[in-house]
């Protein structure tokens, strides 16, 4: 149940996917970090993740949290970004027996569930295929 | 270091226990255990659970559950790892005895979940994994794990059917537990035609919510030795971390922080997988008892789904693990689960487990899991 706050200041990572690159080692860190889980390095300068990549596993959600009861059916993978990070998100625009593990997909900018009556409108990256 | 011992145990039937509270289920197990070790004192207590507060709106359990137990003013603390708090408090029990800080330490585990409906329970549950990058999106915890489910089937050739004979197993088992929370055998087509929860996960892969506690008694080895009951003593503890946010792992069907728990406690206890002669583990979902016994070293990666095929893991195979039924057919109170895994080793290496008891058992292995494999916690047992 995000409160402004805590919605707002996740809002970088999920309009803009903003993500941070170890100077020391390369590794490209999702959401960012104070210090490297690779290195332990503590020095890293802003990128942004890849847009496409493939699914490595997926699901289809039935049984959902409270936010998601007018969605569910839905589908929900892992992600495999181009630049080597993995997202967990939903896959959408395609029939679930479309979905396979190693299909290509883009991530693209959408509602992800609305809080309540007059609550907050929840966005962020959704997968479909490429 | 000293020896340490567990010299009483208590369980009560498990299941949803709409007449009795989170205090009353807890006490009752705690006196039995104290019965159990012949004990009216204890130094200390420690008490596994994940979420009081989100499931009862009661925080501060430690010093409640000390009081209607009439200990105070013993010191008491309540240890959170998600599902594995159970087996922290445990951990922690050892550590304190084994230190010499204190004799007689009760260690338990307590979870009411029923007082919540179904949504604000699995939004609890849910908490437990990673809330702003895993569900935000949508996932549930059946959903984390028919994620890992997907990936072992793809990776390894893991079957449904192998899937599903993980809870028939765990469900002949519990058919011969009276303190059960769903006492009856089920068949792998009754499985397969369940109701599908997130696929490729039915609703019979997965553990129940549970109102249920656990507890039982530490003390040093040489205090045991002076009892009347085996002596039962705890040779070997581990625990580790790995990310919650299953995104984040580098190989998805890896139980990481279960191969290094379990690297610990068997280093600590002068044993090897093929020593174990039964194992009481983390089956909060059929996929993940395939893919613990793989961290534990009990079959090679990605062997997991044959040793179901096999029926090395079975009462009567090679390896039996849950004999107790699991958590699948026991119930999963989260936070009292790690004790009454604990519980049952105990029984089982006491001779005393009833219809389902092993033939004589000396070394058996304990394995807990918090959230989709972000925390664990292995202890070694053995019947001196």
């Amino acid at each position: 149940m995000p409160t402004p706050s805590r919605y707002w200041r996740e809002i970088p990572q999920r309009y803009r996917l903003e993500a941070i690159k170890c100077k020391k080692c390369g590794t490209i860190l999702f959401p960012p970090r104070l210090i490297c889980p690779e290195c332990k390095s503590r020095e890293f300068e802003d990128t942004r993740l890849a847009d496409k990549g493939k699914i490595l596993t997926f699901t289809i959600i039935r049984v959902p949290p409270h936010q998601f009861v007018d969605q569910a059916p839905f589908a929900v993978g892992i992600v495999e970004l181009d630049d080597g990070v993995k997202l967990t998100g939903q896959i959408v625009d395609c029939d679930f027996e479309d979905i396979k593990i190693g299909m290509r997909v883009k991530t693209e900018f959408r509602k992800i569930y609305s809080e309540g009556e007059s609550g907050i409108l929840c966005y962020g990256y959704k997968f479909v295929p490429e | 270091m000293r020896e340490v011992a567990v010299i009483g145990v208590g369980m009560t039937k498990w299941g949803e226990l709409w007449e009795k509270s989170l205090r009353t289920i807890f006490t009752e197990t705690a006196l039995l255990a104290l019965d159990d070790a012949g004990v009216d004192k204890i130094d200390s207590m420690y008490v596994g659970s994940m979420s009081s507060g989100l499931f009862v709106g009661q925080e501060h359990i430690a010093s409640l559950l000390a009081d209607y137990l009439a200990q105070t003013p013993v010191p008491s603390a309540r240890v959170e790892t998600a599902c594995a708090s159970g087996g922290l408090a445990l951990r922690l029990g050892f550590m304190e005895v084994a230190s010499g800080m204190s004799d007689v330490v009760l260690v338990g585990g307590v979870e009411k979940m029923t007082d919540v409906n179904g949504y604000e329970a699995t939004y609890a549950l849910g908490t437990a994994a990673d809330q702003e990058y895993e569900g935000y999106h949508g996932i549930t915890f059946p959903g984390l794990y028919a994620l890992i489910a997907r990936a072992h089937m793809e990776k390894y050739g893991t079957t449904r059917e192998q899937l599903a004979l993980v809870a028939v197993k765990n469900h002949s088992n519990g058919a011969k537990n009276p303190l059960a929370q769903f006492p009856f055998e089920i068949t792998v087509d009754s499985v397969l035609n369940s109701v599908m929860v997130a696929d490729p996960l039915r609703i019979l892969d997965c553990s129940p919510i549970t109102d249920g506690a656990a507890a039982l008694v530490l003390s040093p080895a040489e205090m045991a030795k002076k009892m009347k009951k085996p002596v039962v003593k705890i040779i070997g503890t581990g625990q580790a971390t790995d990310t919650i946010a299953l995104n984040q792992r580098k190989d998805i069907t890896w139980l990481e922080a279960t191969f290094q728990a379990a690297k610990q406690a068997y280093a600590m206890a002068g044993k090897k997988p093929e020593e174990i002669d039964f194992l009481e583990v983390h089956d909060c979902f059929t996929i993940a008892e395939i893919c613990v016994i793989e961290a534990l070293g009990m079959v090679e990666k990605g062997k997991g789904g044959q040793a179901y095929e096999d029926e090395i893991t079975f009462l009567e195979g090679k390896i039996p693990v849950n004999p107790s039924g699991g958590l699948k057919a026991k119930g999963h109170p989260v936070g009292a689960t790690g004790v009454a895994q604990a519980i049952e080793i105990v029984k089982q290496l006491r001779g005393e487990a009833g219809e389902r008891q092993l033939k004589d058992p000396k070394i058996g292995l304990a394995q807990n899991m918090g959230g989709s494999g972000g925390s664990s916690v292995v202890h070694i047992f053995e019947r001196e």
